[in-house]
């Protein structure tokens, strides 16, 4: 367990300092991080501090919520195909945050922003633990992601269509792909608190989340209350799952395949899976994040393009090999 | 003269329309009388052929102006607009205004133009402006539309003094940049780029290998380090596009230099407004040059 923490740590640690080092600007790594760490009057200072640290630091705050939010809702229903993009939180938690924007509620207030991604996230969790029932089989867990994605997307849709700025509509895309383009430090700012609250509620949920692999009748036997499982689940998702939105977008599938590569190294073990894939999101936010930077330097490629290739085929996988429970 | 004005004409760029030619060969075929064929109730359908008509058509020969043409944020003469009958663009509301000439942008929408061209309406497009060259090109142009050369050649002459007045010849130089929302940067050869020409500045993103415009990562202007950063103008309503332009680097580049330039109204269109552009510009460049 503490191997495969350092292993990760060090891993992340190295992306970072990449992260870090890469950008359409051409200053050497030295050069930047000696720009980044001890300043100067040249424009390289302002490169480094205001817009690579920070674009860094959204990567891992990001995939760290999105891997931890997967990792908890899989425990929770028991269910490897939970995912906070696939099930549609993420894309109420974007309908909050547009309706921030648009309203002018976040031009007033910055943590407006925030807040309102996870009030649109809580409702999309309830609603998917809701159509899914307790035990959340594979099947009406899927339909009713799809059902509540979309009826999420068709209202982005809708207010950005209605706006009267014209660049609003052509911002469907970043809601529905996710990036990191162009953010800043007043980004980290409104997005840390939120994040280390549901971080701190969905990392105590550990000890429950293992009780619960016996069944639900064994563990209230252990003494763990669901109904306050729930209701911390629903809460933190929803914090780290907002929180992410509102600063980067719908970034999907990171939920799905970092808990599902890093479950056999906890020996299946939700309450090391949580921070394993935590750890393991950052990972993978971080490199798509550097990756989209090195394929197109110059223009915005969205983030949720490069997750999705690498995601959506193992989700193609998960379907085929629970297809029988899917009848 | 005639004969040139007929020209003109001619050489409109977007003639694609069959409509069109038809109904400028019929002027060319039925002579000189220029006057006899003055159209008389004009409708124009885009925002910078609006401010064109209003300057230069006789008094009730324009009834209508795009409703864009009446917002002050992007109309020089907003005001003015207020008293014609405003459309939006839609094949079906200026079918029903009964129009004798329809003038448009090759911005338009294809399929209104071609609707109304299937209608028997005659509809003139016009390019819009990418330089000072343009501008006046499109005025003598829209005088001809209307059957107003002489007031369109008087106003060109205006143009041309003035702006020989304004132009800044000098050997010093500063840079500037002109930043809009989602990181767009203007290029030498935009219409801005030109107007920032005139005023006396070269253009930052020649630097950065933009002819035209097109899309700069915030970290090159960071290192691109203009003397000058103008930022594109806002629209209304709230949008994530426009947030680039309270970026703390775009805000640290315009701090304790020459600022406060904004791409407004006079920026967009290609009308004898882009002077007032050029003018103010002249403030900035003062403050750079001699602080």
């Amino acid at each position: 367990m503490t191997r495969l923490a350092a292993a990760l740590l060090a891993f992340l640690t190295l992306l970072f300092g990449i992260a870090l080092c890469v950008g359409p600007a051409q200053i050497t790594p030295l050069e930047s991080l000696y720009a980044l760490l001890f300043g100067g009057d040249g424009p390289a200072t302002l490169v480094m501090r205001e817009i690579r640290l920070p674009r860094a630091l959204l990567a891992v705050m990001v995939g760290g919520s999105l891997g931890l939010a997967g990792a908890a809702m899989q425990g929770y229903l028991r269910n490897p195909l939970a995912e906070p993009g696939l099930i549609g939180v993420s894309s109420s938690a974007a309908l909050g945050a547009v309706l921030a924007i648009q309203t002018g509620l976040a031009a007033s207030v910055a943590f407006a922003l925030p807040a309102m991604a996870l009030i649109g996230a809580v409702i999309g969790v309830l609603l998917v633990i809701a159509l899914a029932g307790p035990r959340g089989s594979s099947l009406t867990l899927i339909l009713a992601g799809i059902a509540i994605s979309a009826l999420a997307s068709a209202l982005i849709s809708l207010v950005l269509n209605l706006s009267p700025n014209p660049y609003a509509a052509s911002e469907i895309v970043f809601w529905m792909m996710g990036s990191l383009a162009d953010r800043s430090m007043s980004h980290v700012w409104i997005a840390v608190p939120f994040m280390a609250v549901g971080l701190a509620v969905l990392l105590s949920l550990g000890r429950g989340l293992d009780a619960l692999t016996l069944g639900e009748d064994a563990a209230s036997a252990l003494g763990i209350r669901l109904s306050r499982l729930r209701l911390f689940l629903v809460f933190g998702t929803a914090c780290v799952v907002g929180a992410g939105t509102a600063v980067a977008g719908t970034i999907g599938f990171v939920g799905l395949v970092v808990p599902h590569i890093l479950r056999p190294l906890v020996g299946a073990q939700p309450s090391r899976l949580l921070w394993a894939s935590a750890l393991g999101g950052a990972i993978m936010v971080l490199a798509a994040d550097i990756l989209v930077r090195v394929i197109l330097p110059e223009r915005d490629l969205k983030l949720g393009v490069v997750t999705a290739l690498v995601g959506a085929p193992l989700f193609l996988h998960l379907i085929y090999k629970t297809r029988r429970q899917l009848g | 003269m005639a004969l040139t004005s007929r020209a003109a004409l001619f050489t409109l760029a977007s003639v694609l329309n069959f409509k069109l030619i038809s109904f400028a060969a019929a002027l060319a075929l039925s002579g000189a009388v220029a006057l006899a064929e003055m159209p008389k109730r004009v409708v124009s359908m885009n925002l910078c052929t609006d401010q064109l008509a209003m300057m230069l058509a006789g008094p009730g020969q324009l009834i209508s102006v795009s409703h864009l043409a009446a917002d002050p944020r992007s109309s020089a003469l907003a005001d003015e607009a207020a008293g014609y009958v405003l459309n939006h663009g839609r094949a079906e509301e200026i079918y029903l205004m009964r129009p004798d000439l329809v003038i448009s942008s090759s911005f338009s929408s294809r399929t209104t133009l071609d609707m109304l061209a299937r209608l028997d309406i005659p509809v003139a497009v016009l390019e819009p402006a990418y330089s000072l060259e343009d501008v006046r090109a499109r005025l003598l142009q829209m005088g001809d539309l209307l059957g107003r050369s002489s007031v369109a050649e008087d106003m060109v002459a205006e143009f041309d003094a003035r702006l020989a007045e304004l132009r800044m010849t000098g050997n010093t130089r500063p840079s500037a940049a002109i930043y809009h929302a989602n990181g767009y940067i203007s290029g030498k050869h935009s219409l801005s780029g030109q107007i920032i020409d005139a005023a006396g500045f070269d253009n930052a993103a020649v630097e950065a290998g933009v002819a035209m415009g097109g899309f700069l990562p915030l970290e090159l202007l960071a290192m691109l380090d203009p003397d000058a950063l103008i930022l594109g103008r806002r629209y209304r309503g709230a949008s994530r596009s426009e947030e680039i332009l309270d970026h703390p680097v775009v805000q640290k580049l315009r701090e304790g230099r020459a600022s406060g330039a904004i791409t407004d109204r006079d920026w967009v269109c290609g009308t004898p407004h882009v002077l007032r552009a050029i003018e103010s510009l002249g403030a900035l460049r003062a403050e750079i040059v001699e602080p």
